[in-house]
């Protein structure tokens, strides 16, 4: 079991922004998020777009926010659990107790939510019969490269995924890429290759279709393409790979008793605290009278819900507002060398 | 104020006005249309504010530009006639316009 101040839940802006004023204040946290690298939104969703409304930073992309984040928090050493999701959280004494999916199990007096619209899951294929394959002839991510060889594959999608895996497995063999429109988009290298390939006979590009039917029923044995016009194609295949990019699902934080509604919880705009004493919540999945899913809004909640830790992190110190330019505890926080 | 209506997969149709100059997708949240998730908050990251435009109606839309259609291509069951609501402004010649939500958005 980890013992710590504060448990952040989200390694997005908001959660990385709680690490730096939690650290500054002289709390110690612990981050888990289920994505495997810090960033949430900013890194998944828009790694590359530029973003305009960050205070005294004229432009900035997703990862170049996140990145600038991770230096700030850096003399914070901060612990990241990554590629974990919360499962559950339970109440000892005046502890939080959470744990993991992986079993990593973390007490605090402080549990900070900053779990922005939920965890990030694939996109699933929206046919019925593709649960019963999932796992086994159905994959939403390449796992062991070496199942495929020999066998026949069909990958749907018209992003960087499906396309980089296309490539990568017609070098053990044939492959059939769908998508339901003539255009994919992928970088113009990317793209040329995929053309070359086609050429060759090592890629067969099948478009405009998208999937109508899964056949078999112990396995599958083929599926059904419908083409735009309603012309519908049999392919025989021993596995599909689905690239759809990623959904986010709130999980198991829909049933902590948070009073969520419409994917978020309110809060207490004083100290962000929700329903629950010393579960804290920041960002976009927090609401309240006025509130602006923006990513400045989020450091503004993280630094009123990191004082609002400290009384019951530090029971009996009191807590006193300090500047970082001039604070000689902060100084030495931070690791300033004079 | 122009009139929106969304119709849910199963036909059932909720007309709203809707402020010039909101996205239908606004619109739909600001009255609890069921139907439309907008996950991301109208970033056009997401595909969940998903809708279906009747030819009618898709045909006086401006064209959508390819970074909708990226998105759209992650949409659940994308169609020919498949627009992001949150990229569709209210202007008074779209007064009236409809729109079908999808059976679920992701």
């Amino acid at each position: 079991m980890i013992k710590t101040d504060v448990i952040i839940i989200g390694a997005g802006p908001t959660g990385l922004f709680a690490v730096h004023q939690l650290g500054i204040i002289g709390l110690k946290c612990e981050v888990v998020d289920n994505l495997d690298r810090p960033g949430g939104q900013c890194i998944e969703l828009y790694p590359d777009k530029p973003i305009y409304d960050i205070p005294a930073i004229p432009e900035c992309t997703g990862e170049g926010l996140t990145n600038g984040l991770l230096k700030q928090i850096q003399p914070f050493k901060p612990n990241f659990h990554l590629g974990q999701r919360v499962e559950e959280i339970k109440k000892e004494n005046d502890l939080w107790i959470l744990k993991t999916h992986k079993g990593n199990i973390f007490s605090a007096p402080n549990i900070i939510i900053a779990g922005g619209v939920g965890s990030f899951e694939p996109r699933k294929l929206s046919l019925k019969e593709a649960e019963k394959f999932e796992g086994t002839q159905i994959f939403y991510s390449v796992i062991n490269k070496a199942l495929f060889k020999d066998k026949k594959i069909c990958i749907f999608g018209g992003g960087d995924s499906a396309l980089d895996w296309a490539l990568e497995l017609s070098k053990l063999n044939e492959i059939t890429l769908i998508h339901r429109r003539n255009e994919f988009r992928g970088a113009p290298h990317t793209l040329s290759e995929i053309k070359k390939k086609e050429k060759e006979g090592k890629i067969i590009v099948k478009t405009p279709y998208s999937l109508k039917s899964i056949e078999g029923s112990q396995a599958m044995t083929g599926i059904e393409i419908e083409h735009e016009d309603g012309k519908i194609e049999k392919i025989k295949t021993d596995y599909i790979l689905s690239f759809f990019g990623l959904i986010m699902k709130l999980g198991p934080i829909a049933d902590w008793g948070l009073n969520i509604s419409n994917k978020t919880i309110p809060v207490n705009t004083e100290t962000f605290q929700t329903n629950k004493e010393g579960i804290f919540a920041i960002g976009d999945i927090c609401t309240y009278p006025g509130k602006l899913k923006l990513i400045l809004s989020g450091f503004h909640e993280a630094a009123l819900a990191a004082r609002a830790c400290f009384k019951k992190a530090r029971p009996n110190d009191t807590y006193r507002f300090e500047f970082t330019t001039a604070s000689k505890s902060i100084h030495d926080r931070l690791g300033v060398k004079k | 104020m122009p009139k929106i209506t969304y119709i849910s997969h199963e036909g059932k149709k909720n007309t709203v006005e809707v402020p010039l100059g909101l996205t239908v997708m606004e619109g739909a949240l600001q009255n609890n249309i069921q139907g439309i998730d907008a996950d991301c908050g109208g970033s056009m990251a997401c595909a969940t504010c998903h809708v279906y435009v009747p030819e009618n109606w898709f045909n006086k839309l401006e064209k959508a530009p390819d970074a909708e259609q990226d998105m759209i291509d992650m949409a659940y069951e994308p169609k020919k006639n498949s627009r992001l609501s949150c990229q569709i402004i209210v202007t008074d010649i779209l007064d009236g316009l409809e729109v079908v939500t999808p059976i679920k958005q992701t």
